[in-house]
Order: C-alpha cells, then sequence, then structure tokens
C-alpha cells in the first residue's frame, strides 16, 4: 500500500443487492462471512435435532437407517466446511486489516471470489438431499469401498468439496499475503496480536492440506466414474491409503479449526482480565509446534485398522507431544487469569467456558492418544463426546464468545448484554447435558453413526437428547440477539471493552467503511 | 471387576417423568467387565489415565477458579502487572513431558501384548458382509454365516423389545475358554470392524486385506459386540456374539457341525417338489434377503431394487440365478454361491419366482444349482 496516498474519504458504493455481489471491502466480505456460517450453523443444527430426537428412544421412530445415516453425514459436512471454517474466515476478514492497521486485504477481489464460491457449494450440498439416491450417507470422511456405492449426490459433494477447498485456499493465500505485507509500520511479527498469529499459521495449514484433500477426492472420482483402483483392493489398490491420504489432511484441519479459537480466546481473556496475555512468545512457539506437529499424527485415526506395531507407537508417542504446546497455552490463560482485575461480560464467559471445557476435550483425547484404550474407543460416542468438546465448545463457542466481543465494534451497537448472559448460561449447560453422558455411552459401548441402539445405552442418550434440543433452541436466542444488535442498540463508543489493547478499538465504531488508509504508526 | 462400581442402578426419577428406556437400561459409566486378560490390562490402562487427567483438572481449574472468584473488577481487585515468568514456563513444560512417560510405558507393554498375535490354539477366519458376519474355523469344513436375531417388528416398535435387542445372532462364534484364539479377518464389500468390548478386540475387516487380532477368554458364557466401522445402511443391525464354553463341549460342537454339514450335503443331492423349494426358500430368504428387499419383496425405493414384480426375477432363470450366486459388483447385492448351499439356494430363487405378485410357477433344483458351480 502507499502510505503517501492523501487520505480522502469515499464511502460510497453501490447499494442493495449489486453491493453485495460486488464488493471488494474486507469488512463487507467478513460480514457475508458470518451470515453464510450463522445460516449453515443453524441449517447443521436442524439436522443434529433430528439426529437427537431419532435416538430419544431405542427402535426406529422418524427416519429410516438410510436417512440417518445421511443426517450424520450431511451434519458434519456442514458444520466443519459450512459453519466453523467460513466463521474463522469472516473473522479474518474484518479483525486482521483492522488489528494490523491495513487498509483492506491485498487482493480484494479475490477475496470477493473467495466468498462467492462459499454459496455454490452450499447450493450444491443442499441440491443433493433432492436427488435420487439421497444425500452423501458414507459419513462425512468419505470412506470407501462404501462411498462407491452412493449415487449422483455422491459426486455433487465432491465437486462441493473442491469448491469449498479451492475457496479456503484462496481466502489462506489472501491472509498470508495480508499479514506479511500490510503490516503498519513498526508491527512486527512479534507484536502482532495473537489472534494474527493463530490465522498466519492456520492459512499455511490450509495452503498445505486443501490440496491432499482434493488430491484424495478426485481420486475417489477416477475409481468412481473413469476406471481407475486407487481404493479398490480388487484392482490392486487400497482402501486403507484413503485413509491415510484423508487424514493427512484431516487432521491439520482439526487444527485449522482450533487454531483461530485459540486466537479470540486469548485476545478476550486479557480484556476482560485487564492484564497482558502471558507468555505471548511462549503462545507463538506453542502455537507452531502444534501445527507442525499436526503433520505426523493423522494415523492416530487408523488405530483399529491394524498397522505394524511401530507405526501404533509412533504415532501414539506423537500425538501425546500434543499435549505439551496445547498444555502450556492453557497454563497462560490461567496465568493471564491469575491477580487480574476479572469482569464476566458475556465473551468473558464464553472464553472462560472455552478454556475449561476445551482441556476436557484435550483430557479425552489424550485417552484417545493411548493406543489399546482406542481400540476399545475407536468408533464409539465417547469420540463424537470427544470432538463436540473440541469443536462445538473449542470452535463453535469461541467463534460466539468472539462475536460477542467483537459485534459493538462491527455495528456501533452493544448487544443486549442481559440476553447474552442467557445464551452462555442455557448453551453451557445443555452442552454438558447433551455431550456429557456421551462419554459414559462410548465407554459402556455404543457405537457412533447408528440409529438404534441395545437397551442398555436408553437413558444416557434420552439425557443427551433432552440437552441437545435446549442446546439447539438457546442458538434461536442468539441468532435473535444477533439480529437485534445489528438493528440498534446502546452506541459502542470507541472502545467498548475497558481492557482492551488492539488497534481495531482506536477506530470509531461501526469502523468507516475504509479505515487505516494512513497507516497508524505503532511504537 | 465389582459390579457397584462399574454401574448405579437407574435412578426412579426419569422413570417417573415417563421417560425412561425399557427394561434393562442401566447407567453405565465405565468400559464393560472385561472378560480377558488384555481387556482387563486396557481397563486398567484407562483408569490410570483418568486419575492422571483428574490431577491435572485439579491443578490447573483449582487455581483459576480461586482467581476468577477473589481477583474479580468487581471486588475491587486491581489487576498485577505480570506476564512472563521463564523459570515456570520452563516447569510447566518438563513436568507434563515426565507424566507422558509415565503414560507410554504402561501402554507401549499393552500394545506389544495385543500384537502378538503368535501361538494361537486356533484360527477364525471372519469374513465381514454386508450386513452379517462369515466364521470359518480353519483346518476344518465348518464355515456359517452370524445374522441379527433380533426381528424387524421389534425394530418398528410393533413389538416389546426383548432384552438382547440388536445384541442377538441366529448363529454366535462358538470358541472354547483357556485357548489362545487367532481372528483373521476379511471383508468382501466395504469396511467393517468386528468389535467386542469385554475381550478388548476391535479390528477393522478390511476388503482384499487380512487382518489379524487374538483373545483368550476364560470364563464361559455369551459375549455380546457390534460393527463399529460404518458400513451403510444397516450398520446398526450387524451385532458380533461370541460363546465361550469349556473345551470338551467345543469339540463336541465342533463334531456336530461336521454332521449337520454332510447332511446339508446329502439334503442338496436329491429333487424337490416346487411346492417344498417354495417352503424352505421362504426362511433363507427372511435370513438372507429381507434386510435389503424387505420381507413384502418390495424394496427400499432408492436403495434396493424390489423383487416382487421385478422383470429379472420374473424373466428366464439364468440370469436370476446368476445374479443371486455371483451377486452385482459395486452395489450391496452379494454373491451367494459360497455363503449358501445348493438346497438353500435352489430354494430361495424358487421361493422368488413365486412369492408375491411373481406367479411364475417355475422352480429350479440343487443339481442345477451344483451344475451351475463348476
Amino acid at each position: 500500500m502507499d502510505a503517501t496516498l492523501a487520505p480522502h474519504a469515499h464511502d460510497e458504493h453501490p447499494s442493495g443487492l449489486a453491493r453485495w455481489l460486488t464488493t471488494t471491502n474486507h469488512k463487507d466480505i467478513g460480514t457475508l462471512y458470518l451470515w453464510f456460517s450463522l445460516a449453515m450453523f443453524m441449517f447443521a443444527g436442524a439436522l443434529a435435532m433430528v439426529i437427537r430426537a431419532e435416538l430419544f428412544q431405542p427402535g426406529l421412530q422418524l427416519v429410516d437407517p438410510m436417512q440417518f445415516n445421511r443426517l450424520t453425514s450431511m451434519h458434519g459436512l456442514l458444520m466443519i466446511f459450512g459453519a466453523i471454517m467460513p466463521a474463522f474466515v469472516g473473522f479474518a476478514n474484518w479483525q486482521v486489516p483492522l488489528m494490523i492497521g491495513a487498509p483492506d486485504m491485498a487482493f480484494p477481489r479475490l477475496n470477493n471470489w473467495s466468498f462467492w464460491l462459499l454459496p455454490v457449494a452450499g447450493a450444491l450440498l443442499l441440491a443433493s438431499f433432492f436427488v435420487p439416491g439421497g444425500a452423501l450417507a458414507a459419513g462425512w470422511t468419505m470412506y470407501p469401498p462404501l462411498f462407491m456405492q452412493g449415487g449422483i449426490a455422491y459426486d455433487m459433494t465432491i465437486l462441493a468439496v473442491h469448491v469449498l477447498g479451492l475457496s479456503s485456499i484462496m481466502g489462506a493465500i489472501n491472509i498470508i499475503t495480508t499479514i506479511l505485507n500490510l503490516r503498519a509500520p513498526g508491527m512486527t511479527l512479534m507484536k502482532m496480536p495473537l489472534f494474527v498469529w493463530t490465522w498466519l499459521i492456520t492459512a499455511y495449514l490450509l495452503v498445505a492440506v486443501m490440496p491432499v484433500l482434493a488430491a484424495v477426492i478426485t481420486m475417489l472420482l477416477t475409481d468412481r466414474h473413469f476406471g481407475t483402483h486407487f481404493f479398490n483392493a480388487a484392482g490392486g489398490g487400497d482402501p486403507v491409503m484413503f485413509q491415510h491420504i484423508f487424514w493427512f489432511f484431516g487432521h491439520p484441519e482439526v487444527y485449522i479449526m482450533i487454531l483461530p479459537a485459540f486466537g479470540i480466546v486469548s485476545t478476550i481473556i486479557p480484556t476482560f482480565a485487564r492484564k497482558k496475555l502471558f507468555g505471548y512468545t511462549s503462545m507463538v512457539y506453542a502455537v507452531s509446534s502444534i501445527a507442525l506437529l499436526s503433520f505426523i499424527v493423522w494415523a492416530h485415526h487408523m488405530f483399529t485398522t491394524g498397522m505394524p506395531v511401530a507405526g501404533q507407537l509412533f504415532f501414539m508417542y506423537a500425538t501425546m507431544l500434543i499435549a505439551i504446546p496445547t498444555g502450556v497455552k492453557v497454563f497462560n490463560w490461567v496465568a493471564t487469569i491469575w491477580r487480574g482485575s476479572l469482569s464476566f461480560e458475556t465473551p468473558m464467559l464464553f472464553a472462560v467456558a472455552v478454556v475449561c471445557l476445551f482441556t476436557v476435550g484435550g483430557f479425552s483425547g489424550l485417552v484417545l492418544a493411548l493406543v489399546p484404550v482406542d481400540i476399545q474407543l475407536q468408533d464409539t460416542y465417547y469420540v463424537v463426546a470427544h470432538f463436540h468438546y473440541v469443536l462445538f465448545s473449542g470452535a463453535a463457542m469461541s467463534i460466539i464468545g468472539g462475536v460477542y466481543y467483537w459485534l459493538p465494534k462491527w455495528t456501533g451497537h452493544r448487544y443486549d448484554e442481559r440476553l447474552g448472559q442467557w445464551h452462555f448460561w442455557l448453551t453451557t449447560i445443555a452442552f454438558n447435558v447433551t455431550f456429557f453422558p456421551m462419554h459414559f455411552l462410548g465407554l459402556a459401548g455404543m457405537p457412533r453413526r447408528i440409529p438404534d441402539y441395545a437397551l442398555q445405552f436408553a437413558d444416557f442418550n434420552q439425557i443427551a437428547s433432552l440437552g441437545g434440543f435446549v442446546l439447539g433452541a438457546a442458538q434461536l436466542l442468539f441468532v435473535y440477539i444477533v439480529v437485534k444488535c445489528v438493528r440498534g442498540g446502546e452506541p459502542a463508543g470507541d472502545k467498548t471493552w475497558d481492557g482492551a489493547d488492539t488497534l481495531e478499538w482506536t477506530l470509531p465504531s461501526p469502523p468507516p467503511y475504509h479505515s487505516f488508509t494512513t497507516p497508524p504508526k505503532i511504537d | 471387576m465389582d459390579m457397584h462400581r462399574r454401574s448405579l442402578s437407574a435412578p426412579a426419577g426419569l422413570a417417573g417423568l415417563g421417560l425412561a428406556g425399557p427394561a434393562g437400561a442401566e447407567f453405565a459409566l465405565n468400559l464393560p467387565p472385561p472378560a480377558t486378560e488384555i481387556a482387563q490390562r486396557i481397563h486398567d490402562l484407562h483408569t490410570l489415565i483418568l486419575w492422571i487427567c483428574f490431577g491435572i483438572f485439579l491443578v490447573v481449574f483449582v487455581p483459576m477458579f480461586y482467581a476468577l472468584w477473589r481477583h474479580r473488577k468487581s471486588r475491587g481487585h486491581a489487576a498485577h502487572d505480570f506476564h512472563e515468568n521463564p523459570r515456570l514456563e520452563v516447569a510447566w513444560t518438563v513436568v507434563p513431558v515426565l507424566i507422558l512417560i509415565g503414560m507410554a510405558v504402561p501402554s507401549t507393554s499393552v500394545v506389544l501384548a495385543m500384537k502378538d498375535t503368535g501361538a494361537s490354539e486356533l484360527t477364525v477366519k471372519v469374513t465381514a458382509r454386508q450386513w452379517k458376519w462369515e466364521y470359518e474355523y480353519l483346518g476344518t469344513e465348518v464355515r456359517f454365516a452370524s445374522n441379527l436375531a433380533t426381528p424387524q417388528a421389534q425394530i418398528e416398535n410393533r413389538e416389546a423389545k426383548g432384552e438382547h435387542y440388536l445384541l442377538e445372532v441366529d448363529r454366535p462364534l462358538v470358541v472354547p475358554t483357556g485357548s489362545k484364539i487367532r481372528l483373521v479377518l476379511t471383508a468382501e464389500d466395504v469396511i467393517h470392524a468386528w468389535w467386542v468390548p469385554a475381550f478388548g478386540v476391535k479390528q477393522d475387516a478390511i476388503p482384499g486385506f487380512v487382518r489379524d487380532a487374538w483373545f483368550r477368554v476364560d470364563a464361559p458364557g455369551t459375549y455380546r459386540g457390534q460393527c463399529a466401522e460404518l458400513c451403510g445402511v444397516n450398520h446398526a443391525f450387524m451385532p458380533v456374539v461370541v460363546e465361550a464354553v469349556p473345551p470338551e463341549r467345543f469339540a463336541a460342537w465342533l463334531d456336530e457341525q461336521k454332521t449337520a454339514r454332510a447332511a446339508v450335503q446329502a439334503a442338496s443331492a436329491r429333487d424337490y417338489p416346487l411346492a417344498e423349494l417354495v417352503e424352505r426358500g421362504k426362511a433363507v430368504y427372511a435370513a438372507h434377503c429381507a434386510a435389503c428387499h424387505q420381507e413384502s419383496g418390495k424394496g427400499l425405493p432408492g436403495a434396493f431394487p424390489a423383487l416382487d414384480g421385478s422383470p429379472l426375477v420374473k424373466g428366464p432363470l439364468a440370469a436370476h440365478l446368476a445374479i443371486v450366486l455371483d451377486g452385482k459388483p459395486g452395489t450391496a447385492m452379494q454373491a451367494f454361491a459360497k455363503q449358501l448351499s445348493d438346497l438353500e439356494l435352489a430354494a430361495v430363487v424358487s421361493y422368488e419366482r413365486n412369492a408375491w405378485g411373481n406367479k411364475t410357477g417355475d422352480g429350479v433344483q440343487p443339481r442345477e444349482v451344483a451344475a451351475l458351480r463348476k
């Protein structure tokens, strides 16, 4: 960017639909990403409501087993690729330029395209429910040979995932270029807010692994239609090879969904502790080591496929190592809270809940890292509990906390604090009622991805379903709070939170359409 | 393991709400009681890790909640200004490393034991198919399929659910107690996973590849598990049941199976009137075909074709027999040639041709099926 350019405010832009279709403004695109992900979150959540309703009692009541498999597969796929990932890109769009003092993203037009690919992929996935044979029912992990038995919807899913991957790669390149080139003078890498650091590392992970996903689903496509046998043993292929390649993408993908969440939590906690983040440097190193380790642990998703003992031991030890940098992060958050001057507005409540509940997910991750225990628990509800503790109470609750934190900045209005607190307590309690019993179900031997179960699992399933319905309803409250805040409310003031110290709080709320056209000075 | 630690009896509260599941439901909180040494070691390992995690939980969250309570702004607490402490940071990196080593050592020894499938006394080949297990006692001629025995009416809530709902099969795997049993596993269509929690064995069965696992169970009894890898529409309906019996009883059982097999071969050697074939075919159909094509022969639209009125079934006999014997690659339709006897195949084909609205009036004899096998 050209710092000598005379600042002139030109806020004019097309209005109506044309504004959103043609926009290259990072704030508009951030907003689009966030609305898209909220819509997908509610839709995929509605699928989960049907899953929990079917599992309320033993026996088949609402849906047939095929429909059930479609629900679980599409719930996973849409939550990961439609809700969580786009939400974080929305945060990056809004916050990265504001936090590093840049006027916009480095590639504004690419940014527009990255977003507008998402509705295309979303439409393909939604349409796949209505084609002959119905939507993907082979699990979000798409394992062959089961995947080969599907109809046209499976090809639509491959295409949709390709489009989503394309969008993610372009978004990631944009974020990396923005962070490396558009920082305000004086903002060295080690002065960047931690949220920016986590997104920089996440973006590198995306660039590294999304092409691997693209490759493996292309191999599925050619196996399905063009006579190759990559994963067909009868033709000299190997179905387990799919799992190796898929999880080489899949494990870094898990961190793609959690590192920006760490960034959000590391922004919120110091603000409401009114104290600098403890151990900033070690946080940066911890995030980097988690990212590097994520490339050498993939086969822990596959311990029951049967692998040489050396393979099992290597992947077990490597997986256990991840506990160390993750522990460092949790310890740093606790030390940041220690002797702060704490207040508990809604964002802080969510951040504290993330620290506690993500840690529970970390513990169950450690349990699952141990090969012998994993062999008992693989593909059971224990794993379902584990990944909802890291993905819902880790990623999704960080996103929600982040929305409460920055919504006043984005809209210029304060959200309704009383309703926000209600939303927090309903969500946190209902979440635990839903997912904590699943640990017990998994230990007792209930497999995942089943529409019907043996009688000994009935009681905990009933509790989980009741919790699930409250959890789902609580998110309607969230939508109401967000819409209410967008439409009006108490003025937020430039610096809504007295403990905040990042650059976006030096701007008015909402910030002008073009901000930091003259870069701020960082000392 | 003592029972009272494992489970709490179902509280009356839920029953009072009218929500409780049927009798037999229980709030099991831990792994099922181990029946093998490996399962016991896994159980102990899990308990150890759980206590370690609980300890770490206290160390981290007691100070955190103390701070959340004591260091509130509303109590007038002012923020202290510190954001680094190298000694502390080194400590909370090194101590976890030591804890992890403490976890890795016992885990490694269990992994090595689980992987040691040598010196087995009996080898059973397990072949997984959508949605049944086939057991073959290697070195003998004994081979049979194991299907879900729970009636469809219970699944569809038309009948009360039995005690072992979804965890019962027509023919369990029978093994002798006190012997090291080696399983070699493979699959014919998609990936399945053979799992009995009480044994600590869960092993994927992968088409085109052979994997192995082992167990030794000392207490006679019936042990139940399920398929653990998503394998399509009836994944939930593919239980594993193992019956462990004393060695003498096992030997007697094996002899019975051999005699029964000879009887089946003899039965396939003669011709039958059509009505008898159709009658026998009905039972074969219920066990092997109805899961997909349904008892009504109407199939499941979009997933499994109807046989009632199907041109293939009502058409030439040869094409109908071919698809039943060889299956249809790329679909859930399996090759039944190796799974069923000549008589069973002849019976089921005759049944399909004469059941529902398919009144072709023709049938097929066991010797005609036998001729096609060559």
